[in-house]
């Protein structure tokens, strides 16, 4: 493999790993904060079991996606100096702030985590809501970088590269800044709440749990999918929001992910299949006659641009066809999860069923295969450029060498941190077993009581 | 600063780990809560290199890929394994282990690039810029950088600890850490020294704009000798003192040396106002910088008190 190729591998490698950390990161700050908020307005003590235990998986979480971040960040000036060349002059701004999210999230976490026992109730809501402002926070900051690289703006290049008309803010709320800041937000929430449901549910199948235990994580399980439903809910709709975007900035983005070649009115929407490189059709797929357009402009008679429009050298690869059904695919099945669970417990009786819980336990994992697949999508879907319309790849890439071996090297490194995290975290709370926090919480209310 | 304080003082928990004082744990109480802000300063650094010099980004790029691979790789290993030592009582001391090693080389790797800038160690290959690693790794020059990072992580580290044990009332950790203290100021100031006869012939011109503010490194050394000194003030010592000196010691070293430095961000390829963002990139980065610190600074505060400072914290035994 060259060098570009080798290049890609190991940066999108070292952001699908970072992504993974920082997603739940914020998910389930998220979820800490609402558990905080609950045990303040219900008075009940398993909100604040719930709220200190799964801090301790965030404090376990934000230990890998710190210093995984700090890996990406570094990352991006190895092996993509061409391209931070321009990163420096345009879209610094957003870098810069985003530190000071770091900040803000690191003191925040650090106080919540290590100071909770000298916090009266209300600075600890507000300690563990900043924790989860700072995650967010970077959230947002790095994608407004993103978006930029999507479409670009705030800057004019003259044709030897020399870059004038630098406009920092304008680079920074470009024009798919709102909207993808939007998905990515409510997309990571929906994130950090299927996991919490995964965990729950599986507690709850489990026969030897006491019965104050399951009832925790049955409240556990009902605030988290009431999250999980709101979310998914707001994810497919910014989802449309974000279709539309393409349709007006990257049109041969969302051509290639629906494996759209020729320009049309009332275009299909193509579900499943791949694209065959030879014909340019969409082989094994669903065909839903007139919805693409209508998901484009809202009206069924909207135009949409096909891959013939575009020199051939510009087009995405066609494998994008498969991340986006994917990504769309998982958040349809998941706001119908989440909506059936909403059903049985308020509509019905108060049980989920068992094959429910069942398959609650893998809305966790593939929600975050959503995030992996969707951020997969965006990047590739933007090559042949890494800013669109400026720069391509091969230009912002390293001319060093060992980069083959620097991958090879890193690879293991992540499967070795997963492995671990994961060791961690279940002999963690395999020695901390959610009884013993009942019991410590109900010792200490009859010391105050009595 | 920060940095060898804080990688200083996992290794420290690592040394004293079973002492019967609490040294070890000290450290380790400082570490808990601080390690996350170290971590983020360091990636300031790298933000504010790209932000204000996307040029030098370009060109550390491309030459510093593997050193920092590598050092990435052992910052990766030191955060995790040290949330994962309050996590896990089992493998607390390997993880222990890890923490203070790498904590150990991650400022030596660091400061090894300092010699690539002034100039010996990189050559034009194919019309970019490349380092010759075999000529790094052999070069005296390097080592005795390595060996000067190294005894000012333990000198830093060891005398904010003893101010960090006076504060929390520890006493036999203070006379610990106060001891560690005295040993590796002078060491530090001597390898700082060995550094200048040591460096690559192609650096001299370094040498002589270092001459050239001698006056500068003077002061610096008198400071090191007030602050020095202060260890044995009023019989047990001021730390709090100590520290301040030394740390405006390194600050005026720091600042003599990048004035030696000058014009030269890389020698002799890349100069620092060739290497500056435009000047519109830069007031949005100013202005963005004051405002987030004025934000922020109550944060500190807060932090401050609560750990540094809150008896309640200092005096928690584990
Ligand atoms: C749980 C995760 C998740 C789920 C269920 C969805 N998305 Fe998504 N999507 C993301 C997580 C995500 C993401 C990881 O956050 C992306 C990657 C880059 C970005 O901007 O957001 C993304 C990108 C992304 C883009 C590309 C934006 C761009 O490249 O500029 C589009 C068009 C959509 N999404 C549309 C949808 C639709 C119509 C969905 C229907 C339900 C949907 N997404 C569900
Ligand atoms: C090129 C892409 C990225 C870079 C350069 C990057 C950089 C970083 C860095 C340097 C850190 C460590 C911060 C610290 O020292 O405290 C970090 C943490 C984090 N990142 Fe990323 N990141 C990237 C992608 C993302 C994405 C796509 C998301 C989310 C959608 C994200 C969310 C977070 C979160 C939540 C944290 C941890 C919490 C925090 O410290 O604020 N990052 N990232
Ligand atoms: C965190 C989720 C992300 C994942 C999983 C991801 C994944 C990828 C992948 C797989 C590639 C290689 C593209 C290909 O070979 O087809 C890539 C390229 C790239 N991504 Fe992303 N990406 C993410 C977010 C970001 C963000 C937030 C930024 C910007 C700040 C970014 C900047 C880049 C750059 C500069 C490249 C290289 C040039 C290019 O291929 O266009 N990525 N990413």
């Amino acid at each position: 493999m060259d060098t570009v190729t080798l290049s890609r591998a190991f940066f999108g490698t070292s952001l699908a790993f970072h992504i993974i950390f920082a997603t739940l990161g914020i998910g389930i700050s998220f979820m800490v904060f609402l558990s905080e908020v609950m045990h303040q307005l219900k008075k009940d003590n398993d909100y604040a079991i719930m709220a200190k235990r799964w801090t301790k998986s965030v404090a376990i979480l934000l230990g890998v996606a710190i210093p995984s971040g700090t890996i990406v960040a570094v990352q991006l000036s190895l092996l993509w100096p061409g391209f931070m060349k321009i990163v420096g002059e345009v879209i610094s701004v957003p870098f810069q702030v985003e530190i000071f999210a770091f900040f803000l999230e690191a003191l925040a976490l650090s106080i919540y985590v290590y100071a909770a026992d000298r916090l009266p109730p209300n600075m600890r809501i507000l300690s563990v809501f900043l924790v989860f402002l700072g995650a967010i926070g970077s959230a947002i900051l790095i994608t407004s970088a993103n978006t930029w690289m999507n479409t670009p703006a705030g800057f004019d290049m003259a044709a030897d590269g020399t870059i004038y008309n630098v406009d920092p803010w304008k680079a920074f709320f470009n024009p798919s800044f709102l909207q993808t800041s939007y998905h990515v937000s409510v997309s990571a929430l929906m994130v950090g709440a299927f996991a919490v449901a995964s965990v729950a549910a599986y507690r709850l199948l489990k026969r030897d749990s006491p019965p104050q235990a399951k009832s925790l994580h049955y409240k556990a399980l009902t605030l988290s999918l009431v999250v999980a439903f709101f979310m998914s809910l707001l994810t497919a709709l910014s989802g449309h929001g974000s279709g539309q975007n393409l349709q007006q900035h990257n049109p041969e983005k969302l051509a290639a992910a629906e494996g759209l070649f020729e320009t049309q009115r009332y275009a299909p929407l193509a579900i499943g299949g791949y694209v065959d490189p030879e014909t340019h059709k969409v082989k094994y797929g669903i065909e839903i006659p007139y919805l693409l357009s209508f998901i484009a402009g809202n009206r069924f008679d909207t135009e949409v641009k096909g891959l013939y429009e575009f020199p051939e050298e510009t087009w995405p690869p066609f494998y994008v066809h498969t991340l986006f059904n994917v990504m769309v695919g998982i958040g349809t099945l998941l706001l119908l999860l989440a909506g059936l669970g909403l059903y049985y417990r308020w509509k019905k009786k108060r049980h989920y069923p068992k094959w429910l819980l069942r398959s609650f336990i893998f809305s966790g994992p593939l929600a975050m295969l959503g995030i992996e697949f969707g951020w997969i999508f965006s990047c590739s879907g933007r090559q042949p450029w890494t800013i669109y319309g400026y720069q391509t790849t091969a230009e912002a890439a390293t001319r060093a060498a060992h980069v083959g071996f620097l991958l090879i090297l890193f690879a293991i490194v992540y499967a070795v941190l997963s492995v671990l995290v994961t060791i961690v975290m279940i002999s963690y709370f395999k020695r901390h077993p959610v009884m013993d926090d009942i019991e410590q919480f109900s010792k200490s209310q009859v010391v105050k009581g009595g | 600063m920060a940095g060898s304080v804080d990688f200083g003082a996992s290794f420290w928990a690592m040394i004293y780990r079973n002492h019967e004082t609490q040294a070890g744990n000290m450290a380790n109480r400082f570490l808990s809560p601080t390690w996350e802000i170290t971590n983020t300063i360091l990636v300031l650094m790298v933000v504010a290199v790209v932000a204000f010099f996307p040029q030098a980004a370009f060109m550390f790029g491309t030459i510093l890929l593997v050193p920092l691979s590598l050092i990435l790789i052992l910052i990766l290993f030191r955060s995790s394994f040290m949330v994962f030592s309050y996590s896990v009582e089992g493998f607390q001391r390997t993880l222990k282990w890890v923490s203070g090693l790498t904590g150990l080389l991650v400022p030596v790797l660091l400061i090894s690039a300092l010699p690539i800038t002034e100039g010996g160690f990189v050559t034009i290959q194919g019309g970019y810029e490349t380092l010759q690693m075999t000529k790094w790794l052999s070069s005296p020059s390097v080592y005795i950088y390595m060996l000067f990072g190294l005894t000012s992580e333990l000198f830093l580290s060891s005398l904010f600890l003893a101010d960090y044990a006076r504060e929390s009332e520890e006493r036999d950790a203070y006379q610990i850490y106060r001891k560690q203290a005295i040993l590796f100021g002078p060491l530090s100031l001597l390898m700082a020294a060995l550094t200048v006869p040591l460096m690559e012939p192609e650096a001299a011109w370094l040498i002589s704009n270092l001459e050239a503010n001698r006056g500068w490194f003077l002061f610096s050394v008198v400071l090191f000798v007030i602050g020095y000194s202060a260890l044995w003030w009023s019989k047990t010592g001021k730390p709090r003192v100590a520290v301040v000196f030394v740390a405006s010691q390194y600050a005026v070293a720091t600042f003599a040396y990048g004035k030696s430095h000058l014009p030269y961000m890389i020698y002799p390829y890349l100069k620092v106002d060739d290497a500056f963002t435009n000047l519109d990139t830069f007031y949005s980065l100013l202005s963005v910088l004051i405002v987030g610190m004025a934000i922020l600074l109550p944060g500190f505060l807060i932090f401050w008190r609560l750990f540094l400072k809150d008896r309640r914290y200092l005096q928690k035994k584990e």
